[in-house]
């Protein structure tokens, strides 16, 4: 029955493989001197000039005005993404508790409100936000950048889907405890959320972090780029150059995709079970 | 929802508050502006605008360049879709299969989830750079000479590469849990059953896997229809004259570049509707499961 | 301590039927009354009703006396024990016992003091700073019974609290239980479908069915006189034989078999007769048809035998309805065997509507007292 193992294990490597030597690869050659690998290709194995590489990303002043770092970038990302979580966590437990733990009138409205949201990606409806948000005054604010993402509905399907999970009898043994809504809420459901709210909170970091074509819209003062938008520019440097400086831009992408890529190897679990148990 | 709720004439407003103000904002103002401007003809410089009844519609549709796009959206998200889903099933069933080494080939394997597009762009650049790029050199030893950039199907080759690469993992993920979560007295039942396991595979395991696999085909298709914004933008680099581009990039270049913006909200609304469509069936099928299990 | 009157209370689901419909019952000071009856039959929604947790659609609910209806579950001064416990899982077993108690603002020496009484009675010590999740079910059942206990309440309600342990844990925990409220002398309304927890716990039984009451009564009342085929049915194992029989005169025919009543019958032509399987024994003579005076005699033809070690059942038909009977694991075994039944255990129920039928020949059983009370029936 298992004598096929040995061609499953040689799929797996191979898909293991495919999969994760490009960003091998991506790290080593970050490594590397820019004339090195121009002429040699890139690297698997790792150079001597990590130090050096990664310094000036993180802290040579870049871009137009000169008043960007890499440093800065990754600190915009890191806002971007845990206020985006943070966010998006309280929202949709609030109003995941009034959906599904309170009898009133426009309960079936304020769903439908809400879950319309599923209906159009950010992508769609680009133009038309980003109008409203320079009628706002919110183009490069921390503000515009984090909470107009925050308009959708899947942080509150999750806990919509968590709460429903619960079982009736903890309300019913808790009102015979003599708890009210806000007790309840702060003694018994947020506690028991807790896995539940870790899981989506790495979801939504990823999320946020990732966020690409939102921040190229919303930053134009490069005080407020992200590492995503950081890319950007890489490349519009680089058209043109000589001997482009492919050890710096594989640098970027490292650092780009090193928080989101740990976190998730990291906490594998949770994300796993946040992921495929609520079913989006 | 619950047999027993709390009444409050205050509190759900007060819980849903936040929400509800962030999306009536940023969701439904912009849609409708969205709908709303793309039956008006605006200025490019700013003087007013007027309205067009239907024409910014009429104009996308019959415009050949429009359609040879919407004809590359539809190949590249047919392909990417297929890959990525046929890929992730391949890999989520061996990974099931093997005892040994099971948790190190599943973090291998969905280690470069949280890969953005446009990163995993950018390593694609590399990956197929005419100088220093591997799949380039190995493509010349073929007698393929690749240029991606500059021959349309190069680029296409190389995106639609890159967005199966980004897309893997996901549904990998989903998979192998669905892979996880079937019981384990029906495979034992059906072991004794039917001796292939390829057969097995396809007569027992992959039609309780059916709902697993439609979720992700919906999901696949939209990944490949707008999340792959990012991947298409790197690789393009601006330069979309020569290349495949797919339509939400369309809308973008429309709208921000050639500031067309009755045209280009003509086609969101279009966009919204094909999501809509594609929304409206997963809703359906989610409920059909929720009735059956 | 408080009495419970539920009177004429119902439940009707927006536009259904009635869940529950015009149930009266008076629950005395300290009484342990159990409401049994299969799933659907507006058990749990009745003692929902009675702790606020379920609205109530018409009639009133009265606890020591008090109108309830409109009463919050916290201050109705009632304690519920789940079936699946309704623990917290995120707190200790020793919050778990005291949140109900801080909420109420008790003094924090005073919750400590109750607490630990709880603990010792139920013997939860060791566990007090455990979470539900690492205890065993019987555990979790007592924490969930510690609970009602530190409040001390008017009174317990029960919802199937031993339905989710094992069959031998349940035996145990039965019998805790009625230790328990012996002990603390606490109202409880206890609701459960197994006939037999009922039957043990019970002062008195109610017998629900449809939304209805089919009985209420003392569970030997309840036992030897079934107010209808459903109780009869429902309440005992094995369940009472019931079999369609035909009056003419004094003469009961039951399939091939003509039994001599004697005495004043209770109706003419078609009649329900029930008969408990215990009430059997095999003919004493060989040749049947000749019974001794006051016996009947039914030809069994056996199907199959069950043995349960102290005695054996015996699975046949009479004619072509279905018939049991418990003798003991020794009696001899035939494959068409004669069975006598003495003509006081036999029950009559009307044909058509299910009913008792009172009839003067029933020879009294042992425990029934008040007759009165027995018919307690609406």
């Amino acid at each position: 029955m298992y004598r096929t193992r040995i061609l499953d294990h040689l799929v797996l490597v191979l898909g293991a493989l495919f999969l994760t030597l490009p960003v091998v690869v991506a790290l080593m050659t970050s490594t590397h001197e820019a004339a090195t690998i121009h002429s040699k290709g890139l690297m698997l194995s790792p150079g001597g000039h990590f130090v050096e590489t990664y310094e000036t990303v993180l802290t040579r002043q870049g871009g137009f005005t000169g008043q960007v770092t890499g440093a800065r970038m990754m600190m915009n990302s890191f806002i971007l993404g845990i206020g985006f979580a943070l966010g998006k966590i309280t929202l949709s437990m609030l109003a995941a508790y009034a959906i599904v733990y309170f009898r009133f009138r426009f309960a079936t409205l304020a769903f439908w409100v809400i879950f319309t949201t599923l209906l159009l990606p950010l992508e769609v409806r680009i133009m038309p936000s980003y109008e409203v948000m320079s009628g706002l005054g919110l183009i490069n604010t921390y503000t515009g950048l984090i909470v107009p993402l925050l308009a959708s509905a899947t942080g509150t399907f999750y806990f919509r889907q968590f709460f429903k999970s619960v079982p009736e009898e903890l309300l019913e043994a808790a009102r015979i405890d003599g708890a009210g809504p806000f007790k309840f809420f702060i003694d018994v459901l947020v506690p028991l959320s807790k896995t539940m709210a870790a899981a989506i909170f790495i979801i939504m970091f990823v999320y946020g972090w990732n966020q690409y074509l939102w921040p190229m819209l919303m930053t134009t003062d490069e005080r407020f780029f992200t590492l995503m938008r950081g890319i950007k520019q890489i490349l519009q440097v680089w058209i043109g150059s000589q001997i482009p400086d492919y050890n710096e831009a594989f640098a970027l992408a490292v650092l780009a995709m090193l928080p989101p890529v740990l976190i998730v190897v990291v906490f594998q679990s949770w994300f796993i079970k946040g992921l495929t148990e609520s079913d989006k | 929802m619950k047999r027993v709720q709390f009444s409050s004439p205050l509190l759900p407003y007060l819980f849903l508050a936040p929400q509800l103000a962030v999306i009536v904002i940023f969701f439904y103002w912009p849609s409708v502006r969205a709908i709303q401007s793309s039956f008006y003809l605006e200025d490019p410089f700013g003087f007013g605008s007027t309205f067009v009844g239907f024409d910014n519609y009429i104009g996308t549709l019959r415009n050949p360049e429009y359609l040879a796009i919407a004809r590359f959206t539809a190949i590249f998200t047919a392909l990417v879709t297929f890959f990525s889903l046929a890929l992730g099933l391949l890999l989520a069933v061996k990974a099931d299969a093997v005892i040994r080494g099971n948790a190190a080939y599943k973090t291998l394997l969905i280690s470069v989830y949280a890969i953005a597009p446009p990163v995993a762009g950018l390593i694609g650049m590399m990956f197929f750079d005419q100088h220093i790029g591997p799949f380039v050199k190995i493509a010349a030893f073929f007698g393929w000479e690749m240029k991606v950039g500059l021959s349309y199907f190069d680029t296409a080759f190389a995106m639609i590469t890159v967005a199966v690469w980004k897309q893997i993992p996901y549904n990998f993920i989903f998979f192998l849990s669905g892979l996880q979560g079937l019981p384990a007295s029906v495979r034992e039942a059906a072991a004794i059953d039917c001796r292939s396991g390829i057969k097995r595979f396809w007569t027992v395991i992959f039609p309780l896997l059916a709902p697993t696999a439609f979720f992700l085909l919906i999901i696949n298709v939209t990944y490949a229809l707008f999340d792959t914004f990012g991947v298409i933008d790197v690789m393009v680099k601006d330069k979309a004259a020569n290349n495949p581009i797919t339509l939400v990039y369309k809308v973008y270049m429309d709208g921000f570049r050639g500031n067309d913006i009755g045209g280009s909200s003509a086609q969101s609304v279009i966009l919204m509707l094909v999501v809509f469509v594609l929304t409206v069936l997963q809703f359906r099928f989610i409920e059909r499961r929720i009735h059956y299990t | 301590m408080a009495t419970i009157e539920i009177d004429k209370v119902s439940k009707i689901y927006h536009g259904g039927v009635p869940a529950v419909s015009e149930v009266d019952i008076a629950i005395d000071d300290g009484e342990f009354i159990v409401l049994v009856g299969p799933s659907g039959c507006g058990k749990s929604t009745l003692l929902r009703m009675v702790a606020g947790l379920e609205t109530i659609s018409s009639g009133t609910v009265r606890i020591g006396g008090r109108v309830v209806n409109d009463v919050e579950p916290a201050d109705r001064d009632i304690a519920m024990v789940f079936q699946n416990y309704a623990l917290y899982p995120h707190m200790t077993v020793r919050e778990n016992l005291a949140y109900g108690l801080k909420n109420r603002r008790t003094p924090k020496p005073e919750i400590e003091t109750r607490v630990a009484e709880a603990a010792r009675m139920l013997e939860l010590g060791p566990y007090l700073d455990r979470k539900p999740r690492a205890l065993s079910g019987g555990q979790r059942q007592r924490v969930a019974m510690g609970r009602a206990i530190v409040r001390q309440p008017s009174a317990f309600l029960f919802d199937e609290p031993l339905s989710n342990l094992d069959a031998k844990l349940r035996v145990s925990m039965r019998g805790e239980i009625k230790r328990l409220q012996r002990r603390v002398g606490t109202t409880s309304l206890y609701v459960t479908h197994d006939q037999l927890e009922a039957m043990t716990l019970a002062d008195r039984l109610v017998v629900l069915n449809g939304g209805r009451i089919e009985q209420v009564g003392r569970p030997l009342d309840v036992y030897h006189a079934p107010a209808s085929t459903f109780v009869a049915s429902f309440i005992g194992s094995p369940a009472m034989n019931l079999v369609q029989g035909e009056l003419h005169g004094s003469r009961l025919a039951i399939g091939p078999a003509l039994i001599d009543l004697g005495q004043a019958v209770p109706t003419q032509g078609p009649v329900t007769v029930g008969f408990r399987a215990e009430d059997l024994q095999v003919a004493a003579i060989a040749t049947s048809g000749n019974a001794s005076i006051g016996e009947g005699i039914l030809p069994l033809r056996v199907d199959y035998v069950e043995e349960l070690g102290s005695q054996r059942l015996v699975h046949g038909v009479v004619g072509d309805q279905a018939v049991t009977v418990a003798l003991s694991s020794d009696a001899p075994l035939s494959g068409e065997m004669p069975v006598a039944i003495a003509i006081g255990r036999l029950h009559f129920f009307d044909a058509g509507t299910g009913r008792r039928l009172a009839w003067s020949g029933s020879e009294p059983h042992r425990t029934a007292t008040a007759a009165g009370r027995l018919e307690n029936v609406r």
